[in-house]
């Protein structure tokens, strides 16, 4: 599904990613930690394409095509998702429109039509209950005074309408209570299945209690320094990433 | 004198009107051939040369045009409805008029009692020239005056269409709005052409008194060919605890200018402004707003926001003036600019003069592209560039839209607007307008 290999990138030219490589296969999840400024926003970044980060060296295939050739939404299209750790806000451009506009382009690109205003409401009115969201929400600028929280939430709905095949979720569980961590981990379990990756960004062992990764990656100084499985992140949440230190030399 | 006062006033001279308002115009015509012609060291015209309405060949009033029907689409409400093509009356496409509203011409003896108190006395001719040429020329004119604790239950529709004609001519708007004690009225005023190359000069003036407690919303739409001339004013006094709602939309053109002066007279006055200018290609648009707070407890909320495509320039200045009898005024003032291109240009000024100690105020004005990380959001979601540029564009200005009080109003701009910014109704069909 995803392949990175020796990832090279940088930021207005500071070296940022420095040799990363990570392979995911259909159906995985894979957690990344890592302390504060190692590049794991970076990461997301640069797989969805977003201006200012330059690749220097490696590749990237995503089902098979080079990824960094495609444009940000060519991304999308082809079914990367990423979940956003700070969600824009764009007052005066409703949620609803926001949503129709992605759903539709997705839908475009599969060539089938436009969904009518009217599936469009009824599908969106399905899911916005799965993730603990007033209908209200649907009719408010995008994210516009949403809370951190609803924020959050509403990067788990547009993952649910958009139905991607690869997730990356960038620190959605940070600074949220326990109940919307709960919706975020059974918006990923709900959609967990053997086609279908995620990538799942945390600080916390917290959220890996609610959805089981398959790997768990530890990510220092741009590079991924430790591999292991589930227990890996019980081990850093009591040890912290400092003896991880010799490792990246 | 210009030529160009000269030729002002020769128009004057040729006009019919009523007798009664010949005092107002010998002042304004007065008033017009003494001032100073403004030139870029004008402070009120520093940004906006008057240069092109000066060498424009404005030498004769337009005549009135038929066949306009088919090529202006009105605003779709149950309106008292007044229409002018090209400054003169049109009865057929006019609707019949209440006892409150009445054209200059037909006034009775108390309305013309009402005129003559308030035609040219709200508008400070000093600051506004053309505010004088208004005067000198007033012969046709709208009057609507609301008794004392009435509402009137229709909104008065005053539409001034704009053709072309064989030469270059001028045409001329007034209105006049009295409100008496707790009187409420919904005014619009659409200023409209055909889409044809448009060869004419506009100067339309609007004068409103909100005495006590009277409430008003006033609607501006002014929405032209891009070769007309439109200079234009909405000047008001608002007297004790009167609310005065305002909405003004502007297209750019050769040269437009649209002054707003609202007073505040009486203590518990309240005014809120919303403006929208959206010049594109090599059009031109200037808001020159300034509103006097001379008595205490009184508020402003002003919001202007402009969409500046291409190479066209505007003008925002906007001045609040806080007179040191106005304690405990809440003034706020908010303008921001989108620059869809770097060629666009806009001169934006705030200006808050405060005399007062004791006044909550707040100011700001800023000038930007559009927002980087909206734009990634709406494309990582797999939505084109072009269509997120038009989205977020439509959004910008779509905030002020969604709190046009009148219905019909916000459905005529939706799609109007949103074309403004694309004709491919591919790239607008996620754009909703309520
Ligand atoms: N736009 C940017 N400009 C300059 N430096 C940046 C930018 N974005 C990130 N960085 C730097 O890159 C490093 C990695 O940041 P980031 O990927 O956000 O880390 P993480 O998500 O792991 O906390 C940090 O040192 C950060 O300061
Ligand atoms: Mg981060």
């Amino acid at each position: 599904m995803l392949s990175i290999k020796d990832l090279h990138a940088s930021v207005e030219e500071t070296n940022i990613l420095k040799g990363l490589s990570l392979e995911v296969k259909p159906g995985e999840v894979h957690a990344i930690m890592g302390p504060n400024g190692s590049g794991k926003s970076t990461l997301g970044n640069v797989l969805t394409g977003r201006e200012g980060y330059s690749v220097s060296q490696g590749e990237v295939t995503f089902n098979g095509k080079d990824l960094l050739d495609l444009g940000i939404e060519e991304r999308a299209h082809e079914g990367l998702f990423l979940a956003f750790q700070y969600p824009v806000e764009i007052p005066g451009v409703s949620n609803m429109e926001f949503l129709k506009a992605a759903v539709d382009a997705k839908r475009h690109h599969q060539g089938l039509s436009d969904l009518s205003a009217v599936e469009f409401m009824k599908t969106a009115r399905d899911v916005i209950k799965h993730v603990s969201l007033d209908q209200s929400f649907l009719k408010r600028g995008v994210n516009e005074g949403f809370s951190g929280g609803e924020k959050k939430r509403n990067e788990i709905l547009q993952m649910m309408l958009l139905e991607p095949s690869l997730c990356i979720l960038d620190e959605t569980d940070s600074g949220l209570d326990i109940d919307a961590l709960q919706v975020v981990a059974n918006g990923v379990n709900a959609m967990r299945n053997d086609d279908r990756s995620f990538i799942v960004v945390t600080h916390y062992q917290r959220l890996l209690d609610y959805i089981i990764p398959d790997y768990v990656h530890v990510l220092s100084g741009g590079r991924i320094v430790k591999s292991g499985g589930k227990e890996l992140a019980k081990e850093l949440e009591a040890r912290g990433y400092s003896w991880l230190e010799g490792e990246v030399a | 004198m210009t030529d160009f006062q000269q030729h002002a006033l020769q128009l004057a001279d040729a006009q019919s009107s009523p007798d009664w308002l010949n005092d107002l115009r010998a002042q304004g015509a007065q008033q017009w051939q003494s001032a100073a012609w403004p030139t870029r060291r004008t402070e009120l015209w520093k940004y906006t040369p008057l240069v092109p309405l000066q060498n424009g060949d404005f030498k004769r009033w337009a005549e009135p045009a038929g066949g306009w029907q088919d090529h202006i689409e009105q605003i779709d409400l149950d309106a008292t409805r007044l229409v002018f093509v090209n400054g003169v009356f049109d009865p057929e496409a006019s609707s019949e008029l209440p006892p409150e509203v009445v054209r200059f011409g037909d006034a009775s003896a108390e309305q013309k009692a009402v005129i003559s108190e308030h035609l040219g006395k709200v508008v400070d001719t000093e600051r506004h020239l053309f505010a004088a040429l208004s005067n000198a020329w007033v012969a046709e004119g709208v009057l609507v005056h609301v008794p004392r604790g009435q509402r009137l239950p229709k909104p008065v529709y005053v539409l001034h269409v704009s053709t072309p004609t064989a030469e270059p001519a001028t045409a001329n708007s007034r209105v006049l709005a009295v409100l008496e004690d707790g009187a409420e009225a919904t005014l619009i005023e659409h200023y409209a052409s055909t889409a044809d190359e448009q060869n004419g000069f506009v100067n339309s003036l609007t004068e409103v008194v909100l005495k006590d407690n009277a409430g008003m919303q006033h609607y501006r739409i002014n929405m032209e060919e891009e070769n007309i001339f439109h200079l234009g004013g909405v000047h008001a006094d608002l007297y004790r605890s009167a609310r005065l709602r305002g909405f003004t939309i502007a297209q750019g053109s050769r040269l437009k200018r649209v002054d707003y002066q609202v007073n505040h007279k009486g203590e518990g006055a309240d005014l809120n402004l919303q403006g929208i200018y959206l010049p594109r290609n090599s059009q031109y648009v200037d808001y020159h707003t300034n509103i006097e707070h001379c008595v205490p407890h009184c508020t402003t909320k002003e919001v202007f926001r402009g969409i500046l495509a291409d190479k066209s320039r505007a003008v925002f200045n906007g001045r609040i003036h806080i007179h040191q009898d106005a304690q405990k005024t809440l003034a706020e003032l908010s303008n921001k600019n989108l620059l869809t291109s770097n060629k666009a240009e806009v001169d934006t000024k705030p200006e808050l003069e405060i005399y007062a100690d004791d006044v909550k105020c707040a100011h700001g004005a800023t000038v930007s592209q559009i927002n980087k990380g909206a734009l990634f959001y709406l494309q990582s979601r797999g939505v084109s560039r072009k269509e997120a540029e038009i989205m977020l564009s439509f959004g910008f200005i779509n905030e002020l839209l969604q709190e046009v009080q009148e219905p019909a109003v916000q459905n005529y701009l939706g799609p109007r607007l949103a074309r403004l910014f694309s004709r491919d109704n591919e790239l607008l069909r996620h754009i909703s307008y309520e």
